[in-house]
């Protein structure tokens, strides 16, 4: 109780001091809390296509950004650079004031389109490959089973991946992703592959759990409507620049049908076609 | 609706049939005893044989062989097929050879063996082992090189070691591969080691089907064909089972 008092009082404290001891205070066993990025002048070149151009932008901690742009607009290459899987031509990006490391190192996760569970392992031992690799071997299973709590699997880590539906495959995917206690995680169009009632039950379930966590989430996706129900700032990617940026003001839960919900939506969509 | 008995008597009632009708047509006179002898003969054969000791004998020579031989080639056969299917520069090196060696049936190399080897225990390892080396390369090869490329890039960005790389992500998924090699190896191994023995042996199987041809007891010759069958279907049983006990998270093996 005192705990979570000091916590949110010197929260404010926190953001302006960077040295290592306010790091040390922010963090908890369990909710981890996200950290702030920031993207300058970010260029990249495949050939001679340049795919971004002197992207700036910046994350607060705990922001939920959603980008979203046409296919082949360099959405989804921005994400692979933020977790240092290509490097740029030019520019920067530092996450909580450092240098991204390669992979994301422990700090951030990667959630692909597809589940990507490896079919031989138990779910259990899918979501343990997830940790940290600084944990002890034998403490991981005891960190998968919370993570899969966290995701509402709790009785299926026994499973073969092949047993479980789609949208359960992607929940273990979700667990495994955030097994490491990740400050950033970067999701490209996690629910893409998913029916339709499956993704806004999903969309519901990926709020609940940043919620929980608190960690600073980019999710790419080309559902205009996706990013309205999740985001609390939408980020529009077209020709290889930032060509909108809007926060979503919107309380949530987030009702579909609502007119500011549709004003936001129209908003990003006129601008979306604009550029053709 | 056949129930689950006549399911499982109906599979074996072409078999036994056909048994019956063979035993009619010999002891009728319809096919003469000196072209094929009786199930019957064939039966009283295996009894005399399995009698004295001399069946027993037999097959577990040819048993140890074509093991022994499997084992040998099979090994080097997986190392190989790891090796280059892990390693560009091994691959570089050697697999424009082996993929030339492959080319030239194994079998055709048996005068060349017998100079070598004499009809020692050597030349017919040596014949298995080369004949059961192939599947298992090509496959094991093929194995690895066909590991799904999205999860080595998950495996990646997850931060695996080299090691869980190897033991968590390559060597599960080339597995399946790996035991389709092994089954088409352990048919080969059977036919090399039927072939090596009939023609240069002093004991084994084949020896025994042999000998007994140069005096016209074919009733032996028919009981060493059956039971070299048997042996088949025994290894194919074995490969059956290790797929299914490691294979056990695929659907298609449950």
């Amino acid at each position: 109780m005192l705990e979570a008092l000091t916590a949110t009082s010197l929260a404010p404290l926190q953001r302006d001091r960077t040295g290592a001891a306010a790091r040390t205070v922010a963090e908890p066993s369990v909710a981890t809390g996200g950290t702030a990025v920031s993207i300058t002048g970010l260029t990249k070149r495949y050939g001679d296509k340049t795919v971004l151009s002197g992207i700036d932008l910046s994350f607060r901690a705990g922001e939920f950004v959603a980008i979203v742009g046409r296919s082949g607009c360099g959405k989804s290459t921005l994400l692979r650079l933020l977790l240092g899987l290509e490097k740029p031509e030019g520019g920067e990006i530092r996450i909580g004031g450092q240098p991204a490391p390669r992979a994301g190192g422990d700090v951030a996760r990667f959630i692909f389109q597809e589940p990507r569970l490896l079919p031989w392992q138990r779910v259990l031992d899918n979501v343990a490959l997830g940790a940290s690799r600084t944990v002890p071997a034998d403490r991981r299973r005891p960190l998968a089973q919370e993570a899969l709590k966290e995701v509402g699997l709790a009785d299926r880590g026994g499973e073969w991946p092949s047993v479980l539906s789609g949208g359960q495959r992607q929940r273990v995917a979700l667990a495994r992703a955030l097994v490491s206690h990740p400050k950033l995680l970067a999701l490209d169009e996690p629910l893409g592959a998913l029916d339709a009632l499956t993704r806004i039950e999903m969309q519901g379930f990926l709020e609940r759990v940043w919620k929980h966590q608190g960690f600073t989430a980019v999710l790419v996706t080309h559902d205009v409507s996706e990013a309205v129900a999740l985001a609390d700032r939408i980020v529009l990617i077209d020709g290889g620049r930032v060509a909108l940026d809007v926060a979503v003001p919107l309380a949530r839960p987030r009702v579909r049908g609502s007119a500011e919900f549709g004003a936001i939506e129209g908003q990003v969509l006129d601008r979306l076609f604009a550029g053709r | 609706m056949p129930t689950r008995f006549s399911q499982t008597i109906i599979p074996y009632l072409l078999p036994v049939g056909l048994i019956a009708f063979w035993q009619v047509a010999v002891a009728t006179g319809l096919v003469a005893r000196n072209v094929l002898p009786a199930p019957s003969d064939v039966a009283l054969a295996f009894f005399e044989l399995a009698g004295n000791g001399e069946l027993v004998h037999h097959i577990w020579v040819s048993l140890w062989r074509a093991l022994a031989g499997f084992a040998i080639g099979g090994l080097i056969g997986f190392g190989l097929g790891l090796a280059n299917g892990l390693s560009r520069t091994s691959e570089t090196y050697t697999d424009t050879t082996l993929q030339m060696v492959r080319n030239v049936p194994h079998l055709a190399l048996i005068p060349l063996v017998i100079v070598w080897f004499g009809i020692g225990e050597e030349a017919k390892l040596f014949l298995v082992a080369l004949g059961v080396f192939f599947p298992v390369y090509i496959n094991t090869l093929h194995g690895i090189r066909s590991v799904d490329r999205q999860l080595l890039e998950m495996a990646d960005v997850y931060g695996f070691t080299r090691a869980e790389m190897f033991w968590r992500v390559v060597l599960p998924g080339a597995l399946p591969s790996v035991l389709v090699g092994v089954r088409y190896s352990l048919g080969i191994m059977w036919l090399t080691l039927i072939v090596a023995e009939t023609i240069s042996a002093s004991s084994g199987l084949g020896y025994l089907a042999m000998q007994a041809r140069e005096f016209m007891q074919l009733q032996i010759v028919v009981l060493a064909i059956l039971i070299y069958a048997l042996l088949g279907k025994l290894a194919d049983s074995i490969a059956r089972f290790l797929e299914r006990a490691t294979l056990s998270w695929n659907p298609a093996y449950r």
